[in-house]
């Protein structure tokens, strides 16, 4: 069963590909949502008809296909691997992926390239559930690899336009940068562990390393973990690697929603959590993980404050959201990054679906200065949208509050961060919160309030915006739902008193590590449950004011001018591109090909050539062809023959 | 026709020439009728690769189908017409006899002057591209080396572009400077293993064995002599100048025959005679073969990415991939050794593929500048959709052919006994982010973005024939590298015996006379046993 639901989306790509040019919108849209469906009726049926009722430990299916690459030593199989984990993730891919895709048959009406976009839609679902399911890590990074591919193709969709095949481009360089980091860690894995297979190298690996590798310690397992994390700063925008995505932007708004938000993106944090044993054993790269998470957190969420396209400011957003799941995974909370990666995936995706209605209401406009007052056009949208809007900022009861506040209590509480890493990346995260509502609440009043003015900016005649039709306004409808209640699952057992345990945790835990808890370092039962409800709560207050604040402020003058740094991102594009890009472009053309190549290499080349044919048209001048000349040299080379013999010969002992 | 089907395999080109000729002096066949003939009687050898498969023993050990007549004797000299496949050399054959149909049909338009004399010689060219992969005699391999160049000179020299001429002689003279070298040590070879037989199997087997053992100052001199004439093949840096000019000037169908099959057969030689024949010269000089191929995959990649001339990128590319080439066959680990094949089939076959593909563009424009394209994918959908395939199984991602070859060698780097095969294997591994820079600019600048020039606005797409030639490859650059086993299985046994041979050479060599029997537990069979036990428990 778990090859029918990998393969359905695939074999409706390759349908569409090959056929789909000539096919009307309605057949196409029919094959393109129902392989999708199909797979999330397969995945909600695994899942909760297989895995669901069997005990906890014995939550795993696995399912070999055939035998891909047999070499010497190595042995790489495509296989499939369902577990708590895996099984989470199928639900909400499968699930979010088929509302967008919905939502898509909307919103690319009348686009020429109908087919292709819902062919490489499909094939990302494809590539997707295969980076998902994997059971080693070479078929993974198939799909790691392979939902790029289908990233750099929907990044350019719109190919004719410069800036978008240019994005693509970028997109996929700067991920193959992570990507080379975490193919010399599946290398460095095979080396060590001589298999490749999941279960195989997290079965060993308590066994051949007890005991963590301490902070400081660059040590196997820290090298392997640093170079798989690489791989994740790539795919998961996080510094020093984040500049890709919101040029990503330029693809079709679904596609933002479903690969450069909800699913694609969260790959480095289930790769992180897939390979929990293997981080709970590396102190350093646990800590540098967090850092980097919180840092990035907070860092994207500034430059979000200060964007007009309101497809930018969610891709910085998104960008902040995943630091924080990072900051979890380096908290040792691997499984509160998973669960916010869970209620991440319905709130943004429910705000890019959110902007798509918009854009497409104000036929394809992105700035947000030209936008306002839509909540008396778009009611359905607009509603929708502050459902997002509260989830993302993370008021209590919406999605968002239960997974941010976990993770920021679990940063607060990490056995593995060293002191005072702990409260100081909380208060990262804290303030990253309210930042978060800040520049939420911006793009909610930039869009939605105050008074229109996009009549004013369009030339000749007057925009009127139209609320979107069902076919998106449903899947805006479904999300909303589960923005407002899709963090229920997972609500910290401190709200009841303890007697209630965190049900999500509890299901995910058997697929993931327990990091080691260091002696030196206050045991979490010791912070109590009172302490966890004190800060939450203060969270969800500052938030709250932060929420009414900003809604004022940004009333009052919605286009006040942000301040230039943020507004230009910190120049950290035009830094990558003096210090990296041109030089290595400059050098390679000046200095290896033409000095290097041509001239030195080539000339030499060349330089043996005419020295050899000067030689030559010296000594053809010998071959005269007169008899004289002739007698002359041969009188010559007799008298030195002779001289040598007279002179020199005479010295040498004779036989 | 049984007992002969190398034979057959090998000369079946040189009978499908003659038989153009006479179909044009007697029967005064057209040029269309010439074409049609030609693309027929490459069927003939293409058609024999599928007994060459079915029969291929993947479980045998050493040559299978073997030939072998006496030829010359004369003066003590003993050559024989002795031929032979086995796991080395089986899927070059197939790959040179697919390469020569797809180079006819890649030349139907862009071939028209001297149409006779251009299949001819490409029919030629085969005889010895196949003669070169299944000969077992030295002398025999030589001799099929030489036969081969002279038809690619013309090839060069007659149909290319501007710069034909120049750059057919730099290619005939570098290459022949290789010749000269491995004929002198060929000779050399012969006397010292006692002058009686230039059978390759033979001298393999006395110097593994340790009958044939030479001093450590011949045995180098003998292994540059060869290695210079495969390294100018492949070819490494810095002895790859050739190569763009080569592959600029000449006619698409040159160029991939070039790059499908001429470099492949300065791997194929690295590995069938410098591994095996000299053992510990190849110990000594890996460092610094493997540091010229990590300066051939980055430096190839950098100057790639800066060329202004489509055909000039991707032949600077070929510069880069066959780095990964010298650098598996270097690491001398089943997966470098494996890895290195694969790269080369798959690199025949992608590389191949885009040079089509360049050949497309030009024939349309009559140009290769880069400059001169942009969106084309608007007025070409299926071009640009099967350059996207090529493009990216060059750029090596998984589920196509050119993950499977760069993965194998790196990992079989990584795992040698090379001193710093970690810094190999890192070095090596940049090749993935240059290989999308450089690839994807490319596509971006040809297929994407506004039309700017007025001329592209209406380009045909890629016609029937066109598609013939291109889908073909795009197929098998995706099944390869969804389904690499098929093709790595039939290369085990010999990659098996190949490592053993090195390694029994290498060891018979260095320990004292009279413990000169092979100690079986080095050997990799028990070894191996072994270890897929424990892995199995």
């Amino acid at each position: 069963m778990l090859k029918a639901l990998v393969l359905s989306p695939l074999i409706a790509a390759g349908i569409l590909g090959i056929f789909g040019r000539r096919w009307s919108e309605r057949l196409i849209a029919a094959i393109g949502c129902g392989s999708v469906g199909f797979s999330m009726l397969l995945a909600f049926r695994l899942f909760f008809g297989d895995l669901w009722p069997r005990p906890p430990e014995q939550r795993v299916i696995w399912e070999p296909f055939f035998s891909w690459i047999a070499s010497g030593p190595l042995r790489v199989d495509w296989g499939f691997q369902l577990d708590a984990l895996s099984g989470v993730y199928i639900l909400f891919v499968t699930f979010v992926g088929f509302w967008i895709h919905v939502f898509a048959v909307g919103y690319m009406r009348g686009d020429p390239g109908y087919a292709r976009f819902f062919a490489y839609m499909n094939l990302f679902m494809f590539m997707m559930l295969v980076l998902v399911l994997a059971d080693n890590f070479l078929v993974m990074f198939v799909g790691w690899e392979g939902v790029g591919l289908c990233s750099y193709l929907l990044i350019g969709h719109y190919f004719d336009r410069a800036y978008a095949a240019s994005a693509a481009k970028k997109a996929f360089i700067v991920n193959r940068i992570g990507d080379f980091g975490f193919a010399l860690g599946i290398i460095l894995i095979f080396a060590t562990f001589g298999t490749l297979r999941f279960s195989e190298v997290m079965g060993t690996i308590a066994a051949r390393f007890p005991e963590p590798e301490a902070l400081g310690e660059i040590g196997l397992l820290t090298t392997i973990a640093l170079l798989l994390f690489v791989g994740a700063t790539g795919k998961s925008a996080q510094i020093p690697l984040y500049v890709w995505l919101p040029d990503a932007m330029a693809g079709p708004t679904p596609v933002s929603a479903l690969i450069h938000a909800a699913t694609m993106v969260t790959a480095g944090v289930y790769m992180v959590a897939r390979c929990s044993d293997l981080y709970a054993r590396s102190l350093t790269a646990l800590f540098v993980i967090a850092v980097i998470g919180g840092m990035t957190a907070l860092l994207a969420a500034t430059i979000g404050l200060a964007q007009w396209n309101i497809k930018k400011v969610l891709a910085y957003s998104t960008i902040s959201q995943l630091g924080y799941m990072f900051l979890a995974c380096g908290a040792g909370a691997f499984s509160a990054a998973i669960f916010h990666v869970v209620t991440h995936a319905f709130f943004k995706a429910l705000l890019f679906l959110g902007a798509g209605s918009v854009i497409v209401a104000l036929h394809h406009e992105e700035d947000m200065r030209r936008m306002g007052g839509l909540k008396r056009a778009m009611p359905l949208t607009y509603g929708t949208m502050l459902c997002g809007w509260l989830a993302i900022a993370g008021l209590p009861p919406f999605a968002g509050f239960f997974s941010k506040d976990e993770i920021l209590w679990r940063t607060w509480t990490s056995p593995v961060l060293p002191e005072p890493w702990g409260r100081l990346l909380w208060a990262i995260g804290w303030a990253t919160a309210l930042l978060t509502a800040a520049y939420m609440t911006r793009l909610i009043v930039l869009t939605f309030e105050g008074e229109e003015r996009f009549a004013r900016s369009a030339e000749g005649h007057a925009l009127v915006p139209r609320e979107s039709p069902p076919v998106m306004t449903i899947p805006l409808l479904v999300l909303a739902v589960l923005s407002v209640s899709g963090g229920w699952v997972g609500i910290s057992e401190a709200y009841t008193g303890g007697r209630i345990a965190n049900e999500f945790e509890q299901f995910v835990r058997p697929a993931l590590a327990r990091v080691p808890v260091h002696s030196d370092h206050l045991a979490i039962a010791e912070f109590g449950h009172g302490m966890e409800l004190g800060l939450a709560a203060v969270t969800a207050l500052a938030v709250l004011a932060t929420l009414i604040w900003a809604r004022r402020f940004y009333r009052r003058d919605p286009l006040r001018p942000a301040p230039r740094l943020l507004e230009n991102k910190y120049y950290v594009d035009e830094i990558y591109e003096a210090l990296l890009v041109r030089p290595i472009v400059r050098g390679s053309t000046v200095l290896l090909w033409r000095v290097f190549d041509v001239a030195i290499i080539d000339g030499a080349v060349n330089g043996v050539a005419s020295a050899v044919a000067a030689g030559a048209a010296v000594l053809r001048r010998l071959q005269t062809g007169l008899v004289r000349s002739y007698i002359v040299m041969i009188l010559i080379g007799a008298l030195i023959v002779l001289g040598y013999f007279v002179f020199v010969g005479s010295q040498f002992p004779a036989r | 026709m049984k007992e002969h089907l190398l034979s057959w395999l090998t000369f079946a080109p040189t009978a499908g020439a003659l038989l153009l000729l006479f179909a044009r002096v007697l029967m005064g066949a057209r040029e269309e009728t010439i074409r049609r003939l030609a693309l027929a009687l490459s069927l003939v050898p293409l058609g024999l690769c599928v007994p060459l498969l079915l029969r291929f023993d993947p479980m045998a050990s050493g040559p299978q189908m073997v030939e072998r007549v006496p030829w010359i004797r004369f003066f003590g000299f003993n050559v024989d017409y002795f031929v032979g496949v086995d796991g080395l050399s089986l899927w070059f054959v197939v790959l040179s006899a697919l390469l020569v149909t797809i180079s006819i049909l890649a030349s139907w338009r862009a071939i028209d002057q001297h149409v006779l004399a251009f299949h001819v010689f490409l029919l030629l060219l085969e005889t010895g591209l196949i003669g070169v992969f299944v000969a077992l005699d030295l002398f025999l391999f030589f001799i099929f080396w030489e036969v081969m160049l002279v038809p690619m000179y013309f090839l060069i020299g007659i149909w290319g572009y501007e710069r034909r001429v120049y750059a057919a002689v730099k290619f005939i003279i570098y290459t022949m400077v290789g010749s000269a070298l491995m004929l002198a040590a060929i000779i050399s070879l012969y006397y010292l293993n006692g002058g009686t037989t230039f059978d390759i199997p033979a001298i393999t087997e006395n110097v593994r064995a340790g009958r044939l053992v030479l001093d450590p100052a011949t045995e180098r001199w003998l292994f540059w002599g060869f290695a210079l004439a495969f390294l100018i093949k492949v070819p490494l840096f810095p002895f790859h100048t050739w190569l763009p000019d080569a592959h600029v000037e000449a006619p698409t169908a040159g160029s991939v025959i070039l790059a499908g099959v001429l470099l492949k057969m300065g791997g194929y030689g690295l590995l069938r005679f410098n591994l095996p024949l000299f053992p510990q010269a190849t110990e000594e000089f890996a460092g610094l073969l493997c540091g010229l191929a990590i300066l051939s995959i980055i430096y190839g990649a950098l100057v790639s990415m800066v060329q202004p001339d489509l055909k000039k990128l991707i032949a600077y590319s070929s510069v880069s991939h066959m780095g990964f080439v010298v650098l598996g066959i270097m690491a001398r680990t089943e997966m470098g050794l494996q890895g290195a094949i694969f790269q080369m089939l798959s690199h025949g076959i992608s590389t191949g593929a885009l040079f089509i593909i360049v050949g497309v563009l030009s024939e349309r424009r009559h140009t290769r500048w880069i400059a001169e394209f942009g969106g084309l994918a608007r007025p070409m959908p299926v071009f640009s959709a099967l350059f996207g395939i090529l493009a990216l199984a060059s750029v090596a991602l998984p589920t196509l052919s050119g993950f499977v070859g760069e993965f194998l060698v790196l990992v079989g780097t990584y795992t040698s006994e090379l001193a710093h095969a970690r810094a190999y294997t890192v070095l090596a591994a940049t090749a993935m982010i240059f290989s999308a820079a450089y690839m994807l600019w490319t596509l971006e600048r040809v297929l994407f973005g506004e039309i700017t020039r007025e001329e592209n606005r209406h380009l045909p797409d890629v016609n029937g024939r066109e598609r013939l030639t291109l889908i073909p490859l795009a197929v098998l650059v995706i099944v390869m590298g969804v389904l690499p086993n098929p093709i790595l299985r039939r290369t085990d046994r010999a990659i098996l015996e190949l490592k053993q041979a090195v390694r029994g050479a290498v060891l018979v060599q260095s320990e004292p006379l009279g413990r000169r029997a092979p100690n079986p537990a080095l050997f990799g069979s028990a070894a191996r046993e072994q270890a897929e036990s424990m892995r199995r428990r």
